[in-house]
């Protein structure tokens, strides 16, 4: 209570904004400097764009300035308006380039052979825009809808909440811009350099402020579950990323760093980051939006209370051992190979728990799976999660990596679980906000979610069956002798049998974007539609 | 403790979440700074020369190890499709290490010496050329981006404060007060006494054919010495692996 009084008093006051805006004007002065004394165009660049921003920032600060303060009871449902629509815009993005990027794959004719647009540099592209922009603004949109309503409480500390959400968007532009540019760490799924890299830093502990704060403030005695993950993400991802990323800059006006450890050392840090940005990230994240959608959704409580505390626990402990089984047979010692692949066999069984958890939410409503797409949709989300958690355990199995790694049975694995379940209990709980946060009964058509789960479950399906057989197949080759004990395969051989399966993968992707353009405009007709109920949504509702 | 403190109480579910997500990297990755088989030294292994470094960037700004890895596993089809299977050592300077996690292209741990410089130059430039099979990007812009030798000396600087396992710098102060003339006498092949002095067994010559020093020069380069640098007829794994 004593927290929440003083923010509010503090964002409307003069002093503070002044404050606020000469911020800004020195941000923007440093930037505009450091962009003329760049020793590389992208930096030079970037720091053009981060100096826009930052006068934009302040343009709106000003703008603001003797304005009456806005609204500031009830809950904060504007940034999650914005965070809706961002997510959606660049879900679009990163499906179109991933289907750009498997369409070289197949026909090397769709690389331009010029320097931004080549597959090396567009698939960081892709991944980055799924993962961080797509999956990221899911995160920070849910977060910030469910901790409000668990809580019965505004986000905490003012303005900070949309410092979270620019700042976020800016560095997903920096990203971006940065990869066609060839900015680029070479670690994957970390690739963004040194100062993007302490950019995101501050805008991710500004983050972990307002979902702390607003927990701290909560007028709920107990915290509900969702929120255990969604903390155990926010802070898991800033340990990672601190750490992963730690670097050298050649330059404080050029964008090239040097990575801090080496080989081995550097090869186990950057998978224990890896695997845990899947762990995290693309897990305990998404699992605090299953634990409050599918419920709200069903009209369920959660199916066991004691099994989501042994799902959390057990779940955040044992995620973080398994980031060796990416490098099964290679330098790394055998011990922690060895180390990895035991918790990544363990990790199935908090896996599951957490999966019945979900499905067993819809004890007594399963009939509601005929009637309602968007359950629907969360619930084939759910099964597309034990899908591949029981796969992931299976291929970090020493023997079973041995074929599979290297090949594109990763590559279907990952998209399995990118496009099944991120993916689809994202879009899902989309689903579900966006007429609630626009004041409408329900989506403008049923009929076309019903359309967009079924097309975007086949293209998954036909995009993992094609990664399976070519990831397989491929390894097989590798490794097959001829009667005379020779290999039987040349390497370019082994490329040449994929091709099918790439026109395949391309297809399998088409299917799951035009999925996702029927959403945009369903939720676009939704938008449009009725008027809007002058009541805000779901005060009156308890909490999950 | 029952659990109902922890889900009353906001700090203590940080602090317990927070304690317990740290264990598995510390028991995993602060090991390997210590144990002598990844730390080891291996007779041959250098830092690489300038060119080579830009070369290696060059590597890495086009995303080079989305499609190929550069670790041999010790697998019987491997070891006679790619060669000796890779050494911790062999990647001791790599900031960052390059081992990859997909073989769209073939493994190129050991690509160094296996095709000549005008096979390099004709595949970068389109790939097709050579494998008609390929699927591989074209890259002819490397040709004509130029590299500018002056003040190279800075990226070896900043090597030499990255953690290199407690044996100190990665390059010498000579090496550091040489790197322009080091670049350009790899690159050019002319006057190499002190680049061979210093990077014992460096391959200098033109390697794209251009007088210019161009980023075709140093990818080929990189990829020339990627491999070669430890004598597998002389080398004996030791028995601690």
């Amino acid at each position: 209570m004593g927290l929440e009084s003083r923010v509010q008093q503090a964002s409307p006051s003069g002093g503070g904004a002044m404050l606020m805006m000469s911020l800004w004007g020195v941000l923007a002065l440093l930037a505009i400097t450091m962009g003329a004394k760049a020793e590389d165009t992208p930096f030079a660049i970037h720091m053009f764009i981060f100096a826009a921003a930052a006068i934009l920032a302040l343009v709106f600060k000003a703008r603001s300035f003797g304005q009456p303060a806005p609204d500031a009871s009830g809950y904060n449902d504007d940034i999650v308006r914005w965070g809706a629509l961002i997510t959606l815009f660049w879900g679009v993005v990163g499906l179109l380039v991933g289907v750009v990027i498997a369409l070289q794959l197949a026909y090397p004719a769709w690389n331009p052979d010029l320097e931004w647009f080549n597959f090396g540099r567009l698939r960081p592209l892709h991944t980055s825009a799924v993962i961080f922009a797509f999956g990221g603004n899911a995160l920070l949109t849910t977060s910030f809808y469910v901790v409000q309503r668990t809580n019965r409480t505004r986000l905490a500390l003012g303005n900070l909440a949309w410092f979270v959400f620019w700042g976020y968007q800016l560095f997903i532009v920096l990203a971006a811009t940065g990869y066609l540019l060839g900015v680029t760490e070479g670690r994957e799924y970390a690739e963004p350099e040194w100062y993007i890299d302490i950019w995101i830093t501050v805008v991710w502990v500004a983050y972990f402020l307002v979902f702390f704060g607003t927990l701290l403030q909560r007028k709920e005695p107990h915290i509900y579950v969702a929120n255990w993950f969604y903390l155990a993400f926010i802070v898991t991802i800033a340990m990672l990323h601190i750490v992963n990323n730690l670097s050298i800059p050649v330059s404080v006006f050029g964008s090239k760093s040097y990575a801090l450890f080496s080989g081995v050392q550097d090869a186990l840090t950057q998978w224990w980051y890896g695997h845990n940005a899947v762990g995290f990230f693309l897990t305990a994240g998404f699992l605090g939006m299953m634990y409050f959608f599918i419920p709200k959704r069903a009209n369920r409580p959660v199916y066991s209370y004691r099994l989501s505390i042994v799902h959390f626990w057990s779940l955040i402990f044992l995620y973080i051992w398994a980031g060796p089984h990416h490098l099964h047979y290679t330098a790394l010692p055998d011990w922690a190979q060895t180390l990895g692949m035991v918790f990544s066999i363990m990790l199935w069984m908090p896996s599951w728990g957490g999966m019945i958890n979900g499905l067993m939410t819809l004890s007594g409503a399963w009939d509601k799976l005929r009637t309602d797409p968007v359950l629907r949709m969360m619930v084939i989300s759910v099964a597309f999660y034990g899908m591949s958690t029981f796969e992931g355990p299976m291929m970090s199995i020493k023997s079973v990596n041995s074929l599979s790694h290297y090949t594109d049975w990763t590559i279907g694995h990952v998209h399995s679980g990118a496009l099944g379940w991120v993916g689809m209990i994202s879009m899902g709980a989309l689903y579900h906000l966006i007429p609630r946060l626009w004041g409408r009964k329900e989506v403008y058509s049923l009929r076309l979610v019903s359309w967009h789960v079924w097309l975007a479950t086949l293209g998954i399906v036909i995009y993992a069956s094609a990664m399976w057989v070519s990831g397989i197949m491929q390894g097989l080759m590798w490794r097959e002798y001829d009667a005379n004990g020779f290999l039987a395969y040349s390497f370019v051989e082994t490329v040449e049998a994929m091709h099918p399966y790439y026109v395949i993968r391309a297809m399998g992707g088409a299917l799951f974007l035009v999925g996702a353009l029927i959403m945009v405009y369903n939720i676009y007709r939704t938008i449009r539609g009725a008027q809007p109920v002058s009541q805000p949504v779901g005060m009156v509702s308890a909490p999950a | 403790m029952k659990h109902e403190t922890i889900e009353k109480n906001a700090t203590l579910l940080l602090i317990l979440s927070f304690l317990l997500v740290t264990v598995g990297g510390l028991v995993q990755i602060v090991p390997l700074f210590y144990l002598q088989n990844t730390i080891e030294k291996v007779e041959g292994m250098r830092p690489y020369a300038p060119l080579e470094l830009a070369g290696r960037n060059v590597y890495i700004r086009e995303g080079c190890y989305v499609c190929h890895s550069q670790m041999i596993r010790p697998f019987r089809d491997e070891v006679e499709r790619y060669g000796h299977y890779s050494l911790a050592a062999e990647s001791e300077f790599d900031h960052p290490f390059q081992w990859g996690s997909k073989r769209t292209g073939p493994d190129l741990a050991r690509v160094g010496g296996k095709y000549s410089d005008e096979w390099h130059r004709e595949h970068l430039s389109n790939p097709r050329n050579v494998v008609p099979e390929s699927i591989m990007p074209g890259y002819a812009f490397l040709s004509a981006k130029e590299i500018d030798p002056k003040g190279y000396g800075r990226n070896l600087a900043a090597l030499n404060l990255t953690i290199n396992n407690g044996n100190g710098a990665m390059y010498r102060p000579e090496d550091l007060d040489n790197a322009e003339a080091d670049l350009v006498a790899q690159a050019t092949g002319e006057q190499t006494e002190g680049l061979l002095q210093r990077y014992p067994k460096a391959v200098a010559r033109n390697f794209d054919g251009d007088p210019r020093i161009t980023e075709m020069d140093a990818l080929i380069a990189y990829l020339q010495v990627l491999g070669t640098m430890v004598d597998f007829s002389t080398f004996k794994a030791d028995m601690s692996r």
